[in-house]
């Protein structure tokens, strides 16, 4: 315990509230595999993940705000020859994304009410182990333990796509599985090697420990070939059109809302401070990336007419932003970027929802097949406006406040940059106006009501299972899009703790190669900065 | 200047999205949902009328809804400016929600709760525009409009419809996306904050030293990206526009969105960057050459459109400009004159599109050729025309009179013969190409003489239309003669 008290606080609740939101899920699958009834069994589900969102609470409630040390930390002895303990523990960062995550998760099992026609039992069972791998994820402070929960959630998802997914499911589930572990190996090689530099584990003790520049650079190119492929960015991205579009609502909803935001986790937690001068040094091409993802994937979302597709290449242009604000390293930036990442599990899982419940009427995703929705589905296209209108950024919704944020920060920074990433909001507001116009308007060559032509029978509106999954989300568009001061309080203390890790590490000796590149560097910056 | 912290400010913005659940609520029965829509318009009448004696005494309501972010709240702000345009747009939306009954009925249009529900929504968005205490909650508010007015373009959903509203909204989406936006952040960063200053016109909120050449982008992103405005080049969604049923063109595309437009061009040059530094970094000037360049051409335009709804649509364009030129001239009675225009020609112009309005739903014609002998068969409606037509040209006692006494009272404290030109200039033209109409209507033989000579204007539903437009031609009369009410209020603008 000594090792690790001046990085953290010990749990003060009287119960261990990691363990038991990662453990909950573990054991409720567990149970559910002996429960035969189907009926019983979604109830089950709903249970389990609803009871788990409820105890991950008091990870809100009892937050402390004025520290930037991991909080309700708990420990135990796990593998004392390695220096290997089971170690967890929040910070103003991680917290976010575990509550997104126990948020996501009963709405899962909600919209694969109907949805998951064959095997529910195994749907269930794989989609709580894929609960617990997540949160235990974002609450690991041992990278061994991180990555046995990165390596978990692999073949939950993996089964996820391949046993429920649409009729390319065996493409898209192994292209999803190769590229994953591609990162996955670079991932464990830069662990191992920080051990054998460090000898400790601990990421927090990882995160002190200052590391020579070439050393640097080797684990940040590996870190980030593993997290750019997860969050993803241009070019690693092609494994996550594929995999959305032939996924399962609850699949997509995951994929969308919470395993993306391990690729920007981990730049947090791995790549800013454990290699700031690499980082640092690394910054223009990132950006660049980030700007052709938001650029790139805007302009790919404005040719689909799949909308699972057009959804997923929005994500691409999405995460382009939250990689952009937090190579800006500035405060506003790595802020928006965290918030960009809840507002994104929020907006787009929202959105994958939506195209599950159209999917489930008229068996296509194609937005012809879609068109004209406004007089038979009146309450399905309102919320659908509105997860649309946050999903480009209108002011009064998530969205806005993240992408301000990130703008902010990037013409604070770099004008250029700035007004370059303007294109991406355009793009945005223009793909998605257009999903929108064809959705609930017909489309201009007449096909106004080809749906009583085809079916026989109007497409029914919403029922209130559907109403009550897409009104959770509703409301976390307008409180975070009105009210993100609580949001963004939670994540202060951490990020200025952040920057004055990165900052100080920035001043490491260089190397002459390196010297010159930042004179280079810093040349165009006073160019572009007028 | 006293500043009170009272929600009662953000009342006016609320009622009419309020309305727009009532007429939702009672969408099958027609009576009760015009019966609602026409309540909420009197209410917000009346909400925004008791504000008056605050704004005159000079008392300063501010209401803060919440913070997005240090310096970036959900703020409402109470002042001359925000009062002129929510007076006239919640009064006009009185009069049109009577004509929209006599002009949806007529017609037999489809989708009637949706045109009222989004009717209202837009209303609320305008009022809230005005009210709007920072740059934050007047874009949040114009883009509300934005969205809402979208259903009203594309009513008729037929393919015309369709190319009208995309064309209507990737005009508006893109300025605002494209400049609206880093506008905003590009004020953010060089100030810190985003509200409006509240000392006056004279002194925006950029810092004295602040780099110019920042400023001036700034400024130019404002102004083109506030495209409702629709100053050249960014006028193209305007007409195209005009494929909405007529008391869509009439409140909305003549009174509220496009004076969105144009209020908040005219809130960001007084009360973002200030009268001082749009003199020093002479922006003023380059902005009135600009309005001055979008008068003449919109004008020449207009004069070769024979629809009369699309005639009206380029002399819209070019009337709105006056206003922006008035308040690009940054002296006193320019600054009068064009604020008196958001009023003087709101009334004006609604009531030449309600006569548009009402003769397509008498006769079914659209072009001007056609009005021949009309005069005779609607004599209210065309008069109402010609009365509203001489407050465009500024013929006295009309209330475009007013303005253009003003402007040039401005142009000739500026001593610049260009923009005096340009307002004769601009005259004469607005004479060519609304005299002939009127001319027409009366004087000409109809085309098809068949048709026998008969008032056409004594049916209940076109009493429904004839009454309100000719109630608008009067107030533009009377404002013509007595335009004290308005001048009382910019008194206080002007400090």
């Amino acid at each position: 315990m000594e090792q690790y008290i001046q990085y953290v606080i010990p749990n003060t609740l009287t119960y261990p509230i990691l363990t038991i939101t990662i453990m909950f899920p573990i054991i409720g699958a567990c149970i559910g595999l002996f429960i035969s009834n189907e009926k019983i069994l979604k109830y089950w589900g709903l249970f389990i993940t609803f009871i788990t969102a409820t105890i991950s609470l008091p990870l809100y409630t009892h937050f402390n705000l004025d520290t930037a040390k991991y909080q309700f930390f708990e420990m135990y002895s796990w593998f004392p020859y390695l220096n290997l303990d089971y170690v967890v523990g929040v910070d103003g960062i991680s917290v976010l994304l575990v509550l997104l995550t126990t948020l996501v998760m009963p709405l899962c099992i909600l919209c694969s009410w109907s949805y998951i026609k064959e095997r529910f039992k195994e749907f269930l069972f794989v989609l709580l182990i894929m609960e617990s791998a997540m949160v235990g994820v974002f609450v690991s402070l041992n990278t061994i333990l991180f990555f046995i929960f990165w390596e978990a959630m692999l073949v939950p998802m993996y089964l996820l796509i391949a046993v429920w997914g649409g009729p390319r499911k065996d493409y898209a589930s192994i292209k999803f599985f190769m590229y994953t572990l591609l990162g996955s190996i670079f991932l464990f090689v830069s662990i191992i090697s920080l051990y054998i530099q460090t000898k400790t584990f601990f990421i927090p003790a990882l995160m002190d420990h200052t590391y020579s520049f070439s050393f640097q650079m080797w684990i940040f190119l590996a870190f980030t070939l593993a997290f750019a492929i997860k969050v993803p960015m241009f070019p690693f991205h092609t494994w996550l059109p594929a995999a959305h579009v032939e996924a399962p609502t609850a699949g997509s909803v995951i994929l969308a809302s919470i395993l993306l935001k391990m690729g920007g986790y981990g730049f947090l937690r791995f790549c800013l401070p454990m290699a700031p001068a690499a980082s640092y040094y690394c910054m223009p091409y990132v950006i660049a990336f980030s700007l052709m993802s938001i650029i790139f994937g805007g302009y790919l979302a404005l040719g689909q007419n799949d909308v699972k597709k057009l959804i997923a290449y929005s994500s691409v242009g999405h995460m382009g932003f939250v990689t952009l604000g937090i190579f800006l390293f500035n405060d506003e930036g790595i802020k928006g970027a965290i918030l960009q990442m809840v507002n994104h599990g929020i907006t787009t899982g929202a959105l994958f929802i939506c195209v599950g419940i159209i999917y489930e009427r008229t068996h296509s995703r194609e937005i012809k097949d879609n068109s004209a929705l406004g007089m038979m589905m009146p309450m399905y296209v309102t919320f659908l406006v509105i997860f649309s209108l946050s999903s480009f950024g209108f002011p009064g919704t998530n969205s806005f406040v993240s992408e301000f944020l990130v703008l902010f920060a990037a013409f604070k920074k770099y004008k250029v940059i700035g007004f370059i990433s303007t294109i991406g909001a355009i793009l945005a507001a223009t793909y998605m106006l257009r999903l929108v116009q064809k959705m609930v308007w017909a489309d201009s060559d007449g096909h106004a009501h080809h749906h009583d032509d085809s079916h026989h029978h109007p497409l029914l509106d919403l029922n209130s299972r559907e109403v009550i999954t897409l009104l959770v989300l509703v409301v976390f568009v307008f409180w975070i899009g009105l009210n993100p001061t609580p949001l963004l309080k939670i994540m202060d203390t951490t990020v200025v703790h952040l920057i004055n890790q990165i900052s100080s590490g920035m001043s490491l000796p260089c190397t002459p190669v390196h010297a010159q590149l930042m004179n280079l560097d810093s040349t165009i910056n006073t160019i572009i900065t007028f | 200047m006293e500043t009170v912290i009272s929600s009662k400010i953000a009342i006016s913005a609320v009622i009419p999205m309020v309305t727009t659940l009532f007429i939702m609520a009672s969408r099958k029965k027609p009576n009760i949902r015009e019966f609602w829509s026409i309540f909420g318009a009197v209410l917000t009448f009346s909400s925004v009328m008791s504000l008056l004696p605050y704004v005159l005494a000079g008392i300063s309501y501010e209401y803060t809804f919440c913070t997005l972010y240090p310096g970036i709240h959900l703020k409402f702000h109470l002042d001359g400016l925000g009062f002129m345009f929510a007076g006239t747009a919640s009064f006009l939306w009185i009069v049109a929600g009577f004509y929209c009954i006599g002009y949806m009925r007529g017609l037999r249009e489809h989708a009637q709760t949706r045109f009222y529900v989004c009717y209202a929504a837009a209303v609320g968005g305008g009022v809230g525009a005005a009210f709007a205490g920072n740059l934050f909650t007047l874009y949040l508010f114009y883009e509300i409009v934005s969205i809402v007015t979208y259903p009203l373009v594309a009513h008729h959903q037929d393919e015309e419809g369709y190319d009208g509203a995309r064309k209507y909204i990737i005009y508006l989406m893109f300025a605002s996306k494209a400049f609206l936006l880093p506008a905003m952040i590009l004020t953010y960063v060089l100030t810190g904050t985003l509200d409006f200053s509240t000392t006056g016109i004279m002194n925006g909120i950029f810092p004295k030293d602040a780099n110019g050449l920042l400023v001036s982008i700034t400024y130019f992103l404002c102004l083109f990206g506030f495209a409702k405005a629709a100053l050249m080049p960014m006028h193209g969604w305007l007409p195209a526009a005009m494929v909405a049923p007529t008391p869509v063109s009439a409140l909305l595309h003549a009174v509220v969105v496009v004076k969105v437009g144009v209020f908040s061009v005219c809130r960001v040059m007084l009360y973002l960057f200030g009268v001082n530094i749009l003199q020093t970094l002479h922006l003023g000037m380059i902005t009135a050459y600009l309005a001055s360049f979008t008068i003449i051409t919109a004008s020449i335009i207009a004069l070769s459109k024979t629809n009369l709804k699309a005639r009206l649509a380029y002399s819209t364009v070019s009337q709105l400009s006056y206003i922006i030129l008035g308040v690009a001239m940054l002296t006193p009675n320019g600054i009068t004159g064009g604020i008196i225009h958001i009023a003087n020609h709101a009334f004006s112009k609604i009531a030449l599109f309600f006569c548009a309005g009402a003769i397509f739903v008498a006769t079914k014609k659209k072009d001007i050729s056609e009005l021949g002998g009309l005069g005779y068969q609607m004599p209210l409606t065309m008069i109402a025309f010609g009365l509203a037509s001489l407050s465009m040209i500024g013929v006295p006692p009309v209330s475009g009179f007013v303005t253009k006494w003003y402007l040039a009272l401005g142009a000739m404290d500026l001593a610049n013969v260009v923009l005096l030109s340009v307002l004769l200039i601009s005259s004469l033209l607005n004479a060519g190409y609304f005299v002939p109409i009127f001319l027409t209507s009366f004087f000409d033989k109809p085309k098809n003489s068949t048709q026998g000579v008969s008032n056409l204007e004594t049916t209940p539903l076109m009493l429904f239309m004839v009454i309100p437009l000719f109630v608008c031609a009067l107030f533009s009369v009377y404002f013509g003669f007595n335009p004290s009410f308005f001048i009382n209020i910019i008194k206080v603008i002007m400090g």
